[in-house]
């Protein structure tokens, strides 16, 4: 890695060189960061769910951090990782939005758009070695036509009927997998996703129990306000742990 | 036009409130051979004259294709048209690269107009000499729009621009108004008889002629030489007007083709 780090500072410009004796101007490791976003279609629209959490590595730092944001007309946005990477990105997509409203003509940039638009931001900056650290998930409907991508740091993108970041991949999405079906209900959605909040919440330690529910159609966009699931600890295996060993701590 | 002492310099105004130099590039607009465009709802057809030099030299591309879904025909400076029509496959490629969807066509002609307008205001610089009649399909439907060498566009229902583009006009103003219910095979028959009346009394053919289209499902290209023969030996068919009869009706006789001026027999201008 500190090989690779002097190769690339060799290739820096001139005017560049002043600034990297004084200080390092890429990202090297997150800071603050959000955890896993959920992204599922379903009859009407595209649901985005996530936790409000920004922890500051094991620290369950920030509790009401809106990670879920809409981007124009048709689509929303929801951001795992580097936070303050999440606000830049946020910048750059309502700045994308002014300049498509200010020809006021007619047309406007859709998901697909939009997504294209990230992804092009993302994969250039991984090349530059100073990636925007996160991992992103754009859902959108435009004319009747509904839209779920995905894009992260280094630039992978693609599109699915249901998507994930982080944990969500490994513990949300196998649930998808078996339950999604194309014509849900608006309350069968919720359902379905807030089972997968639930395990997230059990199995992932940077997950609290305050979640947000952002909805997308044709009509327009709500993004839900924050509320708690009801959870379950009462295991027999939880009651007097030490039951079956003496001497544990 | 006269000849005065405020025409030297694009960035010299006349006591009028004229730019002269402005104005004579568009005179390089009307001496250049007619093309015409059209559209529906859901389709825009294009059609220029195409006339050689000589019977030794070849045509003069008139048409040009920008992306699947937008292309332009010009009247004026041909060199001056191919620039520009570069320009416009960089900015629809570009457009596509970042937002991978098509780049609408008002914002396309807009780009074009603010490029031209900049050849208005600088001393070092000339106007460009070409027109161009720009026909494209976006979600909000079929579009075309001329642009001036002036920086000005404008959207038509049906335009025609070139030498004797008057009287392709004079056709048009009388039948636009039903155009956007009209069928793809309408529009190319009335963009036809629109080039024939700039022909005055001239016979057209296939050589003289180059027709394209761009619609819903369908990207923008040439018409093969062959289907417009066909629309041609239908027009004459009929009582010397595009008739909707013959419109959807099969093409006519082989015997008619072949012993047409052997038209089919020599090679068709240049194809994109």
């Amino acid at each position: 890695m500190e090989l690779q780090r002097s190769m690339v500072d060799g290739s820096v410009s001139m005017k560049d060189s002043a600034k990297s004796e004084i200080s390092s101007e890429r990202t090297l490791y997150p800071y603050v960061t959000g955890t896993s976003i959920i992204g599922i279609k379903y009859k009407d629209g595209v649901i985005l769910a996530s936790d409000t959490a920004g922890s500051y590595g094991s620290t369950l730092r920030y509790k009401s951090v809106e990670r879920i944001k809409q981007v124009g007309d048709h689509t929303l946005i929801g951001a795992s990782g580097e936070i303050s990477d999440f606000q830049e990105i946020m910048r750059y997509l309502d700045e994308l939005i002014l300049y498509d409203k200010m020809w006021d003509d007619g047309n406007s940039l859709g998901p697909k758009e939009v997504h294209n638009y990230l992804n092009r931001i993302m994969y250039n900056r991984r090349n530059k070695f100073n990636p925007l650290w996160n991992s992103l998930v754009l859902g959108g409907v435009k004319k009747g036509q509904k839209y779920l991508g995905t894009v992260n740091m280094i630039g992978t993108h693609y599109e699915d009927d249901h998507l994930a970041t982080g944990f969500g991949n490994h513990l949300a999405r196998p649930i998808l997998r078996s339950e999604w079906r194309e014509d849900l209900t608006f309350e069968e959605a919720v359902k379905l996703i807030e089972k997968c909040l639930l395990v997230l919440l059990y199995r992932d330690r940077s997950s609290i129990n305050k979640f947000q529910i952002a909805r997308i159609t044709d009509e327009g966009t709500t993004i839900y306000p924050p509320y708690a699931l009801k959870t379950f600890w009462g295991f027999s295996h939880f009651q007097n742990p030490s039951k079956g060993a003496a001497g544990t701590w | 036009m006269f000849r005065n002492q405020y025409d030297t310099d694009v960035t010299t105004w006349s006591p009028a409130g004229r730019l002269f130099q402005v104005e004579y590039s568009m005179e390089a607009v009307k001496q250049g051979s007619a093309a015409v465009g059209l559209r529906s709802k859901t389709h825009a057809v294009l059609a220029a004259v195409n006339k050689a030099a000589s019977d030794l030299a070849s045509h003069q591309r008139k048409l040009f294709r920008a992306d699947h879904h937008v292309g332009v025909a010009i009247a004026g400076l041909t060199a001056d048209g191919r620039v520009l029509s570069r320009f416009l496959r960089n900015e629809c490629i570009n457009h596509s690269f970042v937002y991978e969807s098509p780049l609408p066509v008002s914002r396309l002609v807009v780009q074009l107009a603010d490029k031209a307008q900049v050849c208005t205001q600088r001393s070092w610089k000339r106007p460009f000499g070409v027109g161009l009649l720009v026909a494209g399909l976006d979600e909000t439907g079929a579009h075309l729009y001329y642009n001036c060498p002036s920086g000005n566009y404008f959207e038509y229902q049906a335009f025609a621009i070139g030498s004797r583009s008057q009287a392709a006009k004079t056709f048009l103003e009388r039948r636009f108004h039903e155009y956007d219910t009209y069928s793809r095979e309408d529009l190319i028959k009335d963009a036809l008889f629109a080039i024939k009346e700039t022909l005055q009394g001239e016979k057209l053919t296939t050589q003289l002629c180059t027709v394209a289209i761009v619609g819903e499902g369908e990207a923008f290209h040439i018409i093969d030489q062959q289907t417009i023969q066909d629309y041609i030996d239908a027009m004459e068919l009929s009582t010397g007007g595009p008739d909707e009869e013959a419109a959807a009706a099969a093409p006519p006789s082989a015997e008619a083709q072949g012993g047409g001026e052997g038209a089919s027999s020599e090679p068709a201008p240049m194809d994109i």
